[in-house]
């Protein structure tokens, strides 16, 4: 026990020290419980990285299409073509919805869909080109690897070539869904068929080559063990050493809610599983700055907690959220709110952009 | 934010059990480095619970809604009269009882309204009819309020009707209707509820009848750090006293429905209470995470901050779910052991009284 608790506070000190722990010290990590001691040398790297500003975003969500090929077992959001409530939205709603977070002083789109069978690549390129042009400080951070490999499929063009014309139209940067758990033997089991790996990491790859930044989440608490967990964050840190491309890193909860993967457990990954799990990827993931809170899949609380646990960003106030929503989860949060939270925890809440440069106009009480 | 020569001291009294002075208290209450409030409560709460985490297999019975009292941060309560006001009868409570107990069921936590005309007899028979059908199970019932009103209608005294209810089968006392003992926020919320003088006398008379009692505080309203504190010292006196108190329950304010309004609790506060009641009430054994009022996610992470009790199964509870309580009514018991192993601690049946039922 002694000799444990030691072997985890000389891995703890060299990380406060600002020096690497390897993967194996981060599986040792895992499965140490003291959530405090884990909590505070997070905090410690969080602050030293970031100061005690924690940033937030105004933006929204638009989903525009749940038509998808894709099977994925842990997934409420998606129907086939012809399910009676597939849907595609217009240029029309979109910019409608693009209307709406600009009234409320957003900046920001989350643009993301299934992966639709005939959608051509023009109604992407055209859509970003018509929408910049009407609102060009909305920034389209959009698609995700999955949809940039299907949009290559669908197009015929390479992967880079999807990529720059994408750019070309005015894309700036890609949200790191699909990344689920970067393990293959988990993926089969998930029914995650559409993107493996190494097609995920590639596209990363080409998307940083590229100038479009991004960032990266983890999905975890359904199938998976400790060591997938830290095989996914040892694979998010060597593509990083290579790039530096990611902006942020984004753990978030399993939602088992209404998808054939929530049958396969009994119960979803616990707050105090969820805190830890954020604590290890801030202190494992030191060539990374911002580490995102999520309050949408666990709640207000936990997501103002996780600011002590090595969160520095708690994401966006979310006009619309469809996917989360869909697996049965519940959170509204407002801008007023956010920055209650924040400052109620003694930290000093500021508004950013996609590209987590600092506003000037947020609202601070 | 305090020096280190603050924080030498409080840690000092922690080692050598000295209670901490007021002035200590209140700046805890202040704190913002939760990992300092944090690994003080934890030391406590390891030290006087190990790794458990203790849980019962229980149920509610709210036999009544109407209360002579209208407390502005309740949204249960009604007045005689009103059209979605119920009042049991003594053959409903026993089918609604026979509905909720299971063979594992060891408590029937019965709480209701303080109640304009049921007297003593109408509980001492509720008390030994149930007692009658489950000999076994443990009727922790009615807050000092009710038994101030059933007392006052009945014209007896606190302390006899205690005796009776005592001998009707009544095993131990919830802790509710403490709410806030500072009489400014009282006058401001509960005007006509029992003071906190009165709440304390009924919990004195209890324990000297050999009744243990729970305690609780409901924060997060209008009241400062520094009634908080005082709350909590007056607690810490009384069981200083008697020793009759059990566990100590941090109840956070939900505001829906209620008259009162404002917001739901922080996290952070959450945590900051129920971490300093564990520091501030080092006799008291146990403190609660009450789930269904802290949420559940927030009530399995205090089990790092104090808390090493999670309440029980319970079954149908109805008081803070009509305050807008977002939390289940029920949890099953694999759940509640989940939450406590997931968090790395040891799960621990108890019964009422805190006899070990199962590890």
């Amino acid at each position: 026990m002694i000799s444990e608790r030691n072997q985890i506070i000389k891995i703890l000190n060299k990380a406060e020290n600002g020096r690497r722990i390897l993967p194996e010290e981060a599986v040792v990590l895992f499965h140490f419980d003291d959530l405090l001691l884990l909590g505070r040398v997070a905090n410690t790297i969080a602050r030293g990285k970031n100061g005690k500003v924690v940033s937030y975003i105004v933006d929204r969500n638009i989903n525009y299409t749940n038509i998808c090929i894709g099977n994925c077992h842990f997934c409420a959001f998606s129907r086939k073509p012809d399910a009676p409530d597939a849907y595609l939205l217009t240029y029309e709603q979109i910019e409608q919805k693009v209307t709406e977070l600009v009234n409320q002083g957003g900046t920001q789109v989350l643009f993301q869909g299934g992966l639709h069978p005939t959608l051509p690549l023009s109604w992407y390129t055209e859509l970003i080109a018509q929408m910049k042009k009407k609102f060009p400080k909305v920034v389209w951070h959009a698609f995700s690897p999955p949809e940039i490999l299907h949009l290559s499929r669908v197009s015929g063009l390479s992967v880079r070539e999807v990529i720059k014309k994408l750019k070309e139209a005015g894309w700036e940067s890609m949200p790191g869904g699909g990344a689920e758990i970067l393990s293959e033997t988990i993926r089969v089991k998930m029914g995650k068929t559409k993107i493996t790996t190494q097609e995920w990491l590639d596209i990363m790859e080409l998307c940083h080559q590229e100038e479009i930044g991004t960032t990266a989440t983890m999905m975890f608490g359904h199938i998976e063990s400790i060591a997938d967990r830290v095989e996914h964050l040892h694979h998010i840190r060597s593509l990083q050493d290579r790039t530096g491309g990611f902006r942020a890193f984004i753990p978030w909860i399993f939602q088992p809610g209404n998808n054939p993967l929530g049958k396969k457990i009994s119960y979803k990954a616990s707050a105090f599983e969820y805190l830890k799990t954020l604590a290890i990827s801030r202190i494992f993931l030191d060539n990374i700055r911002n580490i995102q809170g999520s309050w949408v899949t666990i709640g207000k609380k936990i997501g103002q907690l996780s600011l002590f646990f090595g969160a520095n960003d708690l994401g966006s106030t979310m006009l619309e959220e469809n996917v989360v929503a869909a697996a049965g989860c519940i959170n509204q949060i407002d801008e007023k709110e956010m920055i209650y939270l924040i400052q109620e925890a003694g930290f000093i809440p500021q508004k950013r952009d996609t590209f987590y440069s600092y506003q000037k106009d947020t609202n601070v009480n | 934010m305090r020096n280190s020569h603050f924080w030498e001291s409080i840690e000092k009294k922690i080692n050598e059990v000295h209670p901490i002075s007021r002035e200590e208290a209140i700046c805890l209450m202040e704190e913002k480095d939760i990992f300092l409030l944090g690994e003080l409560a934890n030391r406590i709460r390891e030290k006087k619970n190990k790794n458990f985490t203790y849980y019962n297999i229980n149920a509610h019975l709210n036999p009544s809604n109407i209360c002579v009292n209208s407390c502005r941060f309740c949204a249960f309560s009604r007045k005689w009269g009103a059209p979605d006001a119920y009042d049991l009868t003594l053959e409903e409570v026993i089918d609604k009882v026979k509905g909720i107990v299971t063979e594992r069921t060891t408590e029937l936590h019965i709480v209701g309204g303080a109640h304009p005309y049921h007297k003593l007899d109408f509980y001492t028979r509720m008390l030994s009819r149930i007692k009658q059908l489950y000999p076994k199970i443990y009727l922790k019932a009615f807050t000092a309020t009710e038994v101030y009103q059933m007392a006052k209608i009945s014209g007896v005294e606190v302390e006899a009707a205690l005796k009776e209810l005592k001998s009707s089968g009544l095993d131990c006392m919830p802790g509710g209707g403490a709410e806030i003992f500072s009489s400014r926020v009282r006058a401001k919320i509960c005007p006509q509820k029992i003071s906190a003088e009165q709440w304390l006398e009924i919990h004195r008379i209890a324990h000297f009848l050999g009744i243990k009692t729970n305690a609780t505080m409901l924060y997060g309203h209008i009241e400062t750090p520094e009634e908080r504190v005082d709350h909590l010292l007056a607690l810490r006196q009384l069981q200083q006293e008697t020793g009759g108190f059990q566990a100590f329950i941090p109840l956070p304010y939900h505001p829906q429905n209620t008259s009162l309004g404002g917001r739901n609790t922080s996290g952070f506060l959450d945590l900051k209470v129920h971490a300093v009641s564990r520091i501030i009430l080092d006799n008291f054994d146990h403190i609660k995470g009450y789930w269904v009022m802290t949420g559940i996610e927030m009530a399995q992470v205090l089990q790092s901050f104090g808390v090493d009790d999670l309440d029980g199964t319970v079954t149908e509870e109805k008081i803070t779910h009509a305050a807008g309580a977002k939390t289940p009514s029920h949890l099953s018991e694999d759940w509640i052991r989940q939450l406590i192993s997931s968090a790395g601690r040891i799960p621990v049946e108890r019964d009422s009284l805190y006899n070990l039922i199962r590890q």
